[in-house]
């Protein structure tokens, strides 16, 4: 009893203590994208280091909540997977920047008997999606996979059923190398996939998990769940007609030699380059060009120059792909123009 | 309140303190009409977030089976479909066993047995839906697909219900199975209340006119019981209508009207919880996510409404449903 009510009174001198030191604290708050999620929580305990006058709260509620908050002004930052429509941007109460801060690519995954590593191009993949390709020993993949020895499975695609910065990403590069998906299914993070064929998954884990599970399927994810669940994933022939493997390098290269315009509302599928990977995007943070609260601005335009520099080396240990050193430099720039 | 206890009771009540008790009946009222107020203010939200999906489309929404972000066309029919066809194959798979679960243990069970039984049927009722979802893709799914399935087709193959590649086991019937388990313990301990609510007298006279032990039940308890069965039939069907989680796990997440049970589908609420996250901040997407979820509550209430009239119609002394 004795021992309760000093622990009882330890966690409530505790919880004091936590109040008056958090008062001190700026509470800096965001909200946005999923697949940002894990590289913010790794940044807010790695940069709480460095200044703890400042403390982050992050809610992971998708890209469109991200933007609507931003929107409605709630939150002091957005993330999205995709960048703003200027339809959505009009709306805005101020001028919004983006800013790229973590890159990633998307992996395509598959599960056949003896998992043989193959070769896949844009075609293959549209083909499989749109149910032109049925069958894993379609000559179409066995052209590009001499010496292996396909089997007759049916070809399972599962994509995303969630709407997804993922599916963005894919059904972006998708539209950019073959012409039928661009005027058949087209691009966003949701689309009308072609009616029958394949299944869809909640969320990367639920597209790898049902990869996994069924002989025959392919999917498309993310790097870091692809990796972390040991899924072979194919090589894709790039702009430059190589085969590359997905890894936070070819990653990079992509983010090297894509073109990017200076608002940095871009695309980089399919970009040129001899080692880029070709399915890879970027996410972007959203702020306003004009902060409303001083102190606030000044610890965010403070993260945000830790977080496109110091930061990328902690997002490269979750698999995102370091921003390269002229996409750094660029956006120390704009980040510059922040008022507050 | 001890000395109001050990008063003598009497016909009006006590007027010590009148506006503490007007005040305590005000009180409770609003308490009551807040129910309403909370529907009434879900429903007019709704509204208002489906407002330019309603302009836009129309009656269409209803009846257009094209579900396409690229291009802003939304209809709900596949996810109608597959809203009402997961529920009618779930009670399809749970009345039967809920209402024979709920026979045996009033009637039939030994005595030490029901308790235990009763119990274990309420734990099936606490797993959470995402629980069961998980199972049913990592164990369930599998399942159909290697066993259920290729038996299914050699036994009924004939019918087209049941024609169609077993695929990959995500579709209709892993939905159907998963709503049966979540509605088979609802419908179970609402059958059991309504049952053990019909009077002794009426078992004991069919007893006495010679009836069996079939006889008694078919004749004097589940004829009288058949009302508030049905309740509980509804009951059930109201939670299949609406569970999210468990079935976006297992069926498939494809929007399309196909009559078969080894098909992938997707519902009204799977769609909903799927596709709301990353939908742009304005615009004709959301409108149409919220114009999904207005016509998921007016099916919800068009069902029960429906399940009222026909209650209506039933003749006869009946039990009602109290859960």
């Amino acid at each position: 009893m004795k021992h309760c009510c000093s622990l009882a009174k330890r966690f409530t001198a505790a919880l004091l203590l936590g109040v008056t030191a958090a008062s001190a604290q700026t509470l800096i708050n965001g909200a946005g994208s999923t697949f940002d999620y894990p590289a913010f929580t790794k940044w807010f305990e790695a940069y709480g280091r460095t200044d703890a006058e400042v403390r982050f709260n992050y809610a992971s509620i998708g890209s469109g909540g991200g933007q609507k908050q931003l929107l409605n002004e709630t939150v002091d930052f957005g993330a999205s997977d995709a960048p703003m429509k200027d339809t959505d941007m009009a709306g805005a109460p101020g001028k919004i920047l983006h800013l790229p801060v973590v890159a990633g690519g998307v992996a395509i995954i598959y599960n056949l008997p003896g998992n043989p590593k193959l070769k896949m191009d844009g075609g293959v993949i549209a083909g499989m999606y749109l149910g032109q390709i049925s069958k894993w020993n379609d000559p179409k993949i066995a052209a590009l996979n001499p010496g292996v020895t396909l089997p007759d499975l049916p070809v399972v695609p599962v994509h995303r059923s969630d709407g997804s910065g993922t599916t963005f990403i894919f059904t972006d590069y998708l539209s950019v190398v073959n012409p039928t998906w661009a005027t058949k299914v087209g691009k966003n993070t949701a689309v009308k996939w072609p009616a029958g064929i394949g299944l869809g998954a909640k969320g990367s884990e639920g597209v790898a998990g049902q990869v996994k599970q069924i002989p025959g399927a392919a999917g498309y994810a993310e790097l870091a769940y692809a990796n972390q669940n040991k899924i072979p994933c194919a090589d894709v022939k790039n702009a430059a007609g190589n085969f590359v493997a997905p890894s936070p390098d070819s990653v990079s290269a992509a983010l090297a030699t894509a073109s990017i315009p200076d608002d940095f509302r871009f695309s980089m599928v399919n970009p040129p380059g001899d080692k880029s990977y070709p399915i890879a995007g970027a996410s972007w943070v959203l702020v306003y060009q004009q902060q409303k609260k001083p102190d606030h601005g000044k610890k965010l335009v403070a993260f945000l120059k830790w977080a496109v520099t110091e930061g990328q080396a902690i997002s490269a240990r979750l698999d995102y792909a370091p921003l390269p050193e002229n996409v750094q430099q660029r956006e120390l720039k704009l980040i510059d123009t922040i008022k507050y | 309140m001890q000395q109001t206890m050990s008063q003598p009771a009497t016909n009006a009540p006590r007027t010590g303190a009148p506006g503490a008790d007007r005040a305590f009946q005000w009180l409770t009222l609003l308490m009551a009409l807040s129910v309403f107020a909370l529907i009434a203010l879900i429903g007019y939200e709704l509204m208002r977030g489906a407002r330019l999906s309603l302009h836009h489309f129309g009656w269409r929404f209803l009846v257009n089976s094209d579900w396409d972000p690229v291009n802003d066309i939304y209809g709900a029919l596949p996810a109608i479909f597959g809203t009402l066809a997961s529920s009618v194959i779930a009670l399809l798979l749970a009345v039967p066993l809920g209402i024979g679960t709920a026979i045996y243990l009033t009637e039939l069970a030994p005595l030490w047995l029901r308790q235990p039984l009763i119990m274990f049927i309420e734990l099936l009722a606490a797993v959470p839906s995402v629980i069961l979802g998980f199972w049913g893709m990592s164990v369930l799914v599998p399942w159909l697909r290697t066993l259920l399935f290729p038996w299914l087709q050699k036994l009924f193959g004939f019918l087209p219900l049941f024609q169609g590649p077993a695929g990959s086991g995500f579709s209709l019937l892993a939905a159907g199975i998963i709503l049966a388990i979540m509605i088979v313990p609802i419908i179970t301990s609402v059958s059991r209340e309504i049952l053990r609510s019909v009077p002794g007298l009426q078992r004991e006279a069919a007893y006495a006119l010679g009836g069996t032990r079939w006889e008694v039940t078919r004749i004097a308890v589940l004829s009288y019981a058949k009302k508030g069965l049905f309740g509980a039939v509804i009951l059930g069907l109201g939670r299949a209508l609406g569970e999210t989680m468990a079935v976006m796990m297992v069926i498939g997440n494809s929007p399309q009207i196909v009559l078969k049970l080894f098909a992938p589908a997707s519902t009204m609420a799977s769609v909903i919880a799927n596709e709301f996250n990353e939908t742009p901040p304005a615009g004709l997407y959301p409108s149409a996510l919220f114009e999904l979820g207005l016509v998921l509550l007016g099916v919800t209430v068009v069902v029960n409404i429906f399940a009222q009239l026909l209650l209506k119609t039933f003749a006869g002394p009946s039990v009602k449903p109290q859960p």
